[in-house]
C-alpha cells in the first residue's frame, strides 16, 4: 500500500503540474485538428470542438499532401541514419573502451571535440560538397552527415567500459575474433543502451527540420516536418484546423514508439550513467 | 617431456617490473599452483599463458611448439576466472557449448538464416549437444542447462564455467582464483572436486590462488611467487619443509614461521640457545643470518632452567590446538609455538617459560633470504652453559 502523505501529496501535484504545462500545446493541437476553420477563429477558448471536425479535417490533410510519401521517407530516413550509426559507433567504441592502442587517447579527444561541433557550422561546407557531388535531392544528403555520430560513441563507450575484462578474455579464449566479440557478447548485452540511442536518433532525426531544409528542395525527399512546411506554405494556408491534423499524424510514430520503448529507454540511460 | 615450459618470461608495465624472469615446467597431467601475495605478478603470468597479454620477453612452449606468436583462440587453453566470466545472455547450456560451436562450425555455419540451409551443420550441432549434456551430466549441473547465470547461485555458476572450460579438452588448464568468489565451506568441497576433475581429464593446470591451503592441499607441485620472481617451484611437502628462500618459508604455513637474527662466525658455526648448527659453506667473515623454525617444532614449558628463556603473552585457542604467542627475554623477539590443548592449560599469560627447538627443524637463511644448508651438530645440555 502506499500511502499518501502531505510530502507525496506534493510532490505529485507538482509534478503533475509541471506535466500539464508541458502537454499543453500537443493537447491544444489535438483540439485544434478537431475544429472546423471557423470554430478556430473564434474568440472563446474550448478545449472540446462544438462541432467534431476530425474526419474532414484528416481527409485534407491526408489528400492533400501525399503523407504517406512523407510517413516513408521520414522512416526510410531514421532507420537508415539509426542503422548506419548504430554500425559504425559500436566497433569504435568497443575499441576504445575494450582494447589498448596508442591512438586511444587520441580518438577519445576527437570524440570530445566532435561533441562540441554543431551541425550548423559545418552545413555550408558540407551542402557545398554535396552540391559538388550533385547528390542534393536524395537519402544520402539526408543521411550521410549523420552517419557518425559522435554521441553514439561517447554512449557506448561509457556502456561498454562497464562490461568485464573477463568476458572479453573468456570470449577470446573460447576461440572468437574481435569481430566476433562485437556481435555475439557485447551486442547482446548492450540492448539497453541501443534502445536509449535509438530514441535520441529517432526523435532527433524525425524531427529534424534544418538539415532536410538544406539539402531538400523536391517534395520526394521531403522527410515530414520539412513536408509539413510545404504544406502549410502551400496548401494550408490559414486551414490550420488540417494543418494540425497533419502534424498529429507526423508526430504519432514517434509518441506510440516512445510509449512502448519507454521502460528500456530509462533503463538504458540510468545503466550509461548518462542522467540528465 | 614437458607438455608447458615457460622461459624466463619477463613483463613491466612502465617502470615497474611485474615478472623478472620466471621460467617453469609443467609435466603431463600435472596440477601446479602459482601462489603468492596479491601483486606478486601471478595473474599477470597466466594471462600471458593464455595469451590475453603478451610477454616483454621470454618463451612459451606449449606441447613442443612455441606459442608467443599465436593468438589466444589458435593456443587450445582453457580458463576459469574468478568471476567465472559466464555470458550473461546465454543459458548454461549454451554457455558451454559455445568453444565448442566457435571451433567446430565455420562462419558461414554459425551465420543466423544462412546456417539452416547448409547441411551439414545439422548433425554438428546435435553433436555438440550431446557432448553438452554429457560434460554437465559428468559435473552434475545438467538440470541447470536452460537457466542463464543470473539465476544460478556462485557455486553453480562456477561448475558451469569449469564445464565450459573442460568441454572441449584444452592443452592445458588455467585457473584464476576459481574459488574465491565461494563461501567457506562451499571452497573446501570445491576443492576435492576440481582435484578429481583434473585427475580424470589428465589436463596440466596451472592454479592461481593467494590461499596457501589451497595451494598445498590441491596441488603436485607448488610454485611460490613474491615480487615478479619465482623463488621455489617443489612438491607441497618439500616446499612446506625445506623452503629455498625465507620468503616461501614466510608465505607458507598458519602461524607464520618464526625467524631470528643470530651471528654466523666465519668458519660457518652459528650458535642459538642450546643449539650449535653449522654451515655447508661458510661465508666469508661474520655475518648476521637468520634463524627460522616452525611454530610446530617450538615447545615451550614451565621449566626455569631453559637457556632460551621468554614470557608468555597470551593464546590462542582453535580447538585441536594452541598458539601460544611468546616473547624472547634476551632478543625482545616474538616467538610462535604450536601447542596441544594439555601443554598449553600448564602456560598462562605472563608466566616465564624455557623455549625448546627442535634441533632437525631449525633453518638457517643468509641476510638476504638465501637458504643456507646447515646441519645441528651439537645440542649442549641445558644444565651447561652453552654459550661461551
Amino acid at each position: 500500500m502506499t500511502s499518501l502523505s502531505l510530502g507525496r501529496v506534493l510532490r505529485l501535484s507538482v509534478l503533475s503540474l509541471g506535466a500539464l504545462i508541458f502537454i499543453a500545446p500537443y493537447i491544444f493541437m489535438i483540439s485544434t485538428a478537431g475544429k472546423a476553420q471557423s470554430e478556430i477563429f473564434t474568440s472563446s477558448l474550448s478545449l472540446i470542438p462544438e462541432q467534431w471536425s476530425y474526419i474532414e479535417n484528416f481527409t485534407k490533410a491526408l489528400s492533400r499532401v501525399s503523407m504517406t510519401t512523407l510517413l516513408l521517407n521520414g522512416v526510410i530516413v531514421c532507420a537508415l541514419i539509426f542503422v548506419v550509426q548504430v554500425v559504425v559507433a559500436i566497433p569504435c567504441a568497443y575499441a576504445m573502451a575494450k582494447l589498448k592502442f596508442r591512438a586511444a587517447r587520441f580518438m577519445m579527444v576527437l570524440v570530445m571535440l566532435g561533441l562540441l561541433v554543431p551541425i550548423h557550422a559545418t552545413a555550408l561546407p558540407l551542402y557545398v560538397a554535396f552540391d559538388r557531388l550533385s547528390v542534393l535531392n536524395s537519402y544520402t544528403a539526408l543521411v550521410a552527415p549523420f552517419s557518425i555520430s559522435v554521441f553514439a560513441i561517447f554512449l557506448f563507450l561509457q556502456f561498454f567500459r562497464a562490461i568485464p575484462d573477463d568476458l572479453i578474455h573468456a570470449a577470446r579464449l573460447d576461440g572468437m575474433s574481435e569481430a566476433g566479440i562485437v556481435a555475439r557478447v557485447v551486442v547482446p548485452n548492450a540492448w539497453p543502451a541501443i534502445t536509449a540511442f535509438a530514441i535520441f536518433s529517432a526523435v532527433a532525426h524525425w524531427n529534424d527540420l534544418f538539415w532536410p531544409l538544406v539539402v531538400v528542395t523536391n517534395q520526394d525527399f521531403a522527410t515530414p516536418p520539412l513536408g509539413l512546411l510545404y504544406f502549410r506554405a502551400a496548401e494550408a494556408g490559414d486551414d490550420y484546423g488540417a494543418l494540425m491534423a497533419a502534424t498529429l499524424i507526423i508526430t504519432l510514430p514517434l509518441v506510440a514508439a516512445f510509449l512502448i520503448a519507454q521502460k528500456r529507454f530509462v533503463e538504458g540511460i540510468t545503466m550509461t550513467g548518462l542522467k540528465g | 617431456m614437458s607438455i608447458l615450459s615457460l622461459r624466463n618470461i619477463t613483463k613491466s608495465f612502465g617502470d615497474n617490473a611485474i615478472l623478472k624472469g620466471v621460467s617453469l615446467e609443467a609435466e603431463e597431467g600435472e596440477f601446479i599452483a602459482l601462489v603468492g601475495p596479491s601483486g606478486c605478478g601471478k595473474s599477470t603470468l597466466l594471462r600471458i599463458v593464455a595469451g590475453l597479454d603478451h610477454a616483454d620477453s621470454g618463451e612459451i612452449v606449449i606441447g613442443g611448439r612455441e606459442v608467443s606468436p599465436v593468438v589466444a583462440a589458435d593456443r587450445n587453453i582453457a580458463m576459469v576466472f574468478q568471476s567465472y566470466a559466464l555470458y550473461p545472455h546465454l543459458t548454461a547450456g549454451q554457455n558451454i557449448a559455445v568453444p565448442l560451436a566457435m571451433r567446430r562450425l565455420t562462419a558461414a555455419q554459425r551465420f543466423p538464416f544462412i546456417s539452416n540451409l547448409l547441411p551439414a551443420q545439422r548433425q554438428i550441432r546435435a553433436d555438440i549437444q550431446r557432448q553438452v549434456r554429457e560434460m554437465a551430466t559428468s559435473l552434475k549441473i545438467d538440470h541447470l542447462l536452460d537457466r542463464k547465470p543470473g539465476q544460478m547461485s556462485g557455486g553453480q555458476r562456477q561448475r558451469v564455467a569449469l564445464a565450459r572450460a573442460m568441454v572441449r579438452h584444452p592443452s592445458v588448464f588455467l585457473m584464476d582464483e576459481p574459488l574465491s568468489n565461494l563461501d567457506a565451506n562451499l571452497r573446501v568441497h570445491a576443492r576435492g572436486e576440481i582435484v578429481d576433475l583434473h585427475r580424470r581429464a589428465g589436463v596440466p593446470t596451472l592454479y592461481v590462488t593467494h590461499d596457501q591451503s589451497e595451494a598445498l592441499s590441491m596441488a603436485d607441485r607448488v610454485a611460490v611467487m613474491i615480487g615478479g620472481t619465482l623463488l621455489q617451484l617443489a612438491s607441497p611437502q618439500e616446499i612446506y619443509d625445506d623452503p629455498a628462500h625465507i620468503e616461501v618459508a614466510r608465505f607458507l604455513g598458519q602461524p607464520r614461521i618464526n625467524v631470528m637474527e643470530t651471528r654466523m662466525d666465519a668458519a660457518g658455526t652459528v650458535r642459538f640457545g642450546v643449539l650449535t648448527l653449522a654451515a655447508q659453506h661458510a661465508l666469508r667473515s661474520e655475518t648476521l643470518v637468520m634463524i627460522g623454525v616452525r611454530p610446530e617444532f617450538v615447545r615451550l614449558s614451565a621449566r626455569v632452567d631453559g637457556i632460551l628463556r621468554a614470557r608468555v603473552e597470551r593464546t590462542e585457542f582453535l580447538g585441536s590446538e594452541v598458539i601460544v604467542h611468546a616473547r624472547l627475554d634476551a632478543l625482545g623477539e616474538a616467538i610462535v609455538a604450536k601447542a596441544t590443548p594439555a601443554e598449553a592449560a600448564k602456560l598462562s599469560p605472563g608466566m616465564p617459560v624455557s623455549v625448546d627447538l627442535d634441533p632437525d627443524r631449525v633453518m638457517l637463511f643468509a641476510p638476504r633470504g638465501e637458504r643456507l644448508p646447515a646441519r645441528t651438530v651439537a645440542v649442549a645440555s641445558t644444565l651447561e652453559k652453552a654459550h661461551g
